[in-house]
């Protein structure tokens, strides 16, 4: 069983072999295989023309990124935590999202930004945000969070064939680990922008993204044990956004519970809420929209407050529990 | 293209273009002042020696990147006139079908990867695009137009080192037209020279007289030639000044009129036309046949444009991403 680092790479190293012109660059990708080993061995398989280490330099790395893929490259850029593509969002915002658009629709920007996101390795404020809807608020990027490696490299296939720039946020803490689902060998492509419904219940609908899938998937395992069954359905891409099945879904379980890791302040999930609301699905619920998020706070050092400024296992059973027996 | 006084036909080349930039701004100015356009303009009145020289230097397949006052960069690459305007009044040819406007234009046909509204953010793109000429072994260069006030963006510092490091065919072209909006190089840099900074990043600087065309494509020639032989970029800081001010509503109040009138003393299109004539390259009836060209050209452009088609708000949504093929 691959891991998500694995999953990530096997998907790039098919790309570098099907497509001359995919480029990997990024600080340390190369001998080092990148901060968290993501890239690996590719230095070595691939030589370091294709799997080009960068200086500390996101802004100039991202802008190197958009000209080559303006200029018939198709680049993949790691930044090396995505605190930092606050160095290079004038690149990321004003310069890839918008040049197709701005520009008549002549050029286009073939380029995946893959970076590791979020909490829970005491990395501290500048190391372990989650930055979803600062990208998925932006018209032409599209933002895919992939909760599993199965999912990651199907997902980073289409985004490395998608001709737009695409945020890849990959979560740390599933960096090692297995998905439930065996990886499946060769090029099998997952298009973007079709949310997944993971499993299937009839009380609760829970909409989560990245890591979150994976803590709502345990509580959906122990409450089935009790009688409590719940949907829940990882939307995979925020931007663009699939609604169809957590439509469907509200109106077979009339409860829906978001969970997000990042603050609820101006959050992601708010827009899967919002739509919810104005929807004709919304006259289904039986119950309040349940929102659990991170805490509006910098996410803090020492473990027993870092776990306190995100969503945990037993934060999202409790809410599970409550919304469905207190709303009949 | 090669050098303007090699022949004839290359002196034209070069005198017409610098007219259609002049008169294209002009027009530009008289279309904002009778309430035609909207939005605002960044006028290269004056400036019109240094993108004409650098593009004379490049062929077609060469790219460039420019910047917010880049109306002379897309003329001097090679342009359509009428789409320019066009875009200028948000009509449905222009360049951007009214999506981008003024500070937005870019024409894949010249290799023009855009202008560009941020300061800077062209610079680190045309070393990504210099990076993909070196990966596949395009022999193209890739010239990136910015101010003396990008100089002192973050962005104008990491894309000259990947270019110093990766050893690009790129050349970073400085119009030092002395002022960021209002702030005077004297003000915003501590050193005389801006070429000095070449060498913080092993980059060999060249300051030319950016109102001099044939002095301009000499060093720009020798930059590409650098560039296309693999000796990698080359800084070249061109010393030139804006007449008009920095946008619409610049009152001029950080500078003088002594100095304005100064700089328009040294005009770079009568300094190249009495160089032709003095050479025998050009007559003077030859010139005024170039400039009346200009002339004729532009009011054709503009003609065109405003009867051209409004861009419509339908089909924006489906304008923000490229269709996925199958």
């Amino acid at each position: 069983m691959l891991t998500m680092a694995e999953a990530v790479r096997e998907a790039m190293s098919i790309a570098f072999d099907e497509r001359p012109e995919v480029f990997l660059l990024g600080e340390d990708v190369g001998i080092y295989g990148g901060a968290f080993g993501v890239s690996g061995d590719m230095y070595h398989r691939y030589g370091a023309e294709r799997v080009l280490d960068t200086p500390i330099a996101e802004l100039g790395i991202v802008g190197a990124a958009v000209g080559a893929a303006l200029s018939g490259m198709r680049p993949i850029v790691e930044i090396q935590f995505s605190d930092f593509t606050a160095q290079a969002m004038d690149q990321i915002a004003n310069q890839a999202a918008k040049i197709h658009f701005m520009l008549g629709g002549a050029l286009h920007v073939p380029m995946v930004l893959r970076t590791p996101q979020g909490s829970g390795t005491g990395a501290a404020a500048q190391h372990s945000q989650n930055l979803e809807p600062w990208f998925a608020s932006v018209p032409g990027l599209k933002v895919v969070v992939p909760s599993n490696p199965a999912d990651a490299k199907g997902l980073l296939l289409s985004a490395i064939d998608d001709p737009n720039p695409v945020i890849f946020l990959e979560h740390k803490l599933l960096y090692k680990i297995p998905g439930r689902d065996p990886v499946p060998e060769g090029a099998t492509r997952i298009p973007l922008g079709v949310s997944k419904v993971v499993r299937e219940g009839k009380d609760l609908t829970i909409v989560a993204t990245g890591i979150m899938v994976n803590k709502s998937w345990e509580v959906a395992e122990k409450l089935a044990a009790e009688g409590i069954s719940i949907t829940l359905i990882d939307p995979r891409t925020i931007s663009p956004l699939d609604m169809g099945p957590v439509f469907e879904s509200v109106e077979k379980t009339g409860r829906l519970m978001v969970v997000q890791e990042g603050p609820a302040q101006a959050g992601f999930i708010n827009e899967v809420i919002a739509q919810m609301a104005g929807s004709s699905s919304f006259g289904s619920l039986i119950a309040p929209i349940k929102r659990l998020a991170g805490m509006n706070i910098p996410i803090p050092y020492a473990p027993q407050l870092e776990k306190a400024a995100v969503p945990q296992i037993d934060d999202i059973e409790a809410a599970a529990r409550e919304i469905v027996k207190n709303w009949r | 293209m090669g050098h303007p006084l090699s022949s004839p036909e290359h002196a034209r080349h070069a005198l017409l273009y610098m007219w259609r930039i002049r008169k294209f701004e002009e027009a530009v100015e008289d279309l904002f002042g009778r309430g035609m356009m909207h939005g605002t303009m960044h006028l290269s009145i004056g400036q019109e020696a240094s993108p004409t020289g650098m593009c004379m230097a490049m062929t077609l397949q060469d790219q460039i990147t420019s910047t917010h006052r880049g109306h002379g960069h897309c003329i001097a690459k090679g342009a359509d006139l009428t789409r320019m305007i066009a875009e200028l009044l948000g009509k449905k040819i222009g360049y951007c079908g009214g999506r981008g406007g003024s500070m937005h234009i870019a024409d894949v046909e010249t290799g023009n990867l855009g202008a560009n509204g941020v300061v800077g953010g062209g610079i680190p793109i045309a070393a990504g695009a210099a990076l993909a000429s070196k990966m596949m072994k395009r022999g193209t260069v890739a010239v990136s137009f910015f101010g003396d006030g990008a100089m002192n963006e973050g962005a104008f510092h990491e894309a000259a080192n990947l270019a110093a490091i990766w050893q690009l065919p790129m050349i970073l072209f400085c119009e030092n037209n002395k002022y960021g909006m209002s702030s005077s190089t004297e003000k915003a840099f501590a050193i005389d020279n801006l070429a000095d900074r070449g060498k913080g990043y092993g980059i060999p600087a060249v300051n030319v007289d950016g109102n001099d065309v044939v002095a301009v494509y000499e060093v720009a020639q020798a930059a590409v030639d650098r560039a296309k032989a693999g000796d990698g970029p080359t800084l070249i800081i061109a010393e030139t000044y804006r007449w008009k001010g920095h946008s619409r509503s610049d009152k001029n109040l950080y500078r003088t009129k002594e100095e304005i009138e100064e700089w328009r003393t040294k005009d770079p299109i009568p300094k190249f036309i009495a160089r032709v004539v003095e050479e025998g390259i050009l007559t003077q009836e030859q010139c005024d046949v170039i400039q009346n060209e200009a002339i004729e050209a532009i009011k054709a452009a503009v003609n065109e444009a405003v009867k051209a088609e409004s861009a419509e708000p339908s089909g924006l949504l489906d304008a923000v991403f490229k269709a996925v093929s199958a």
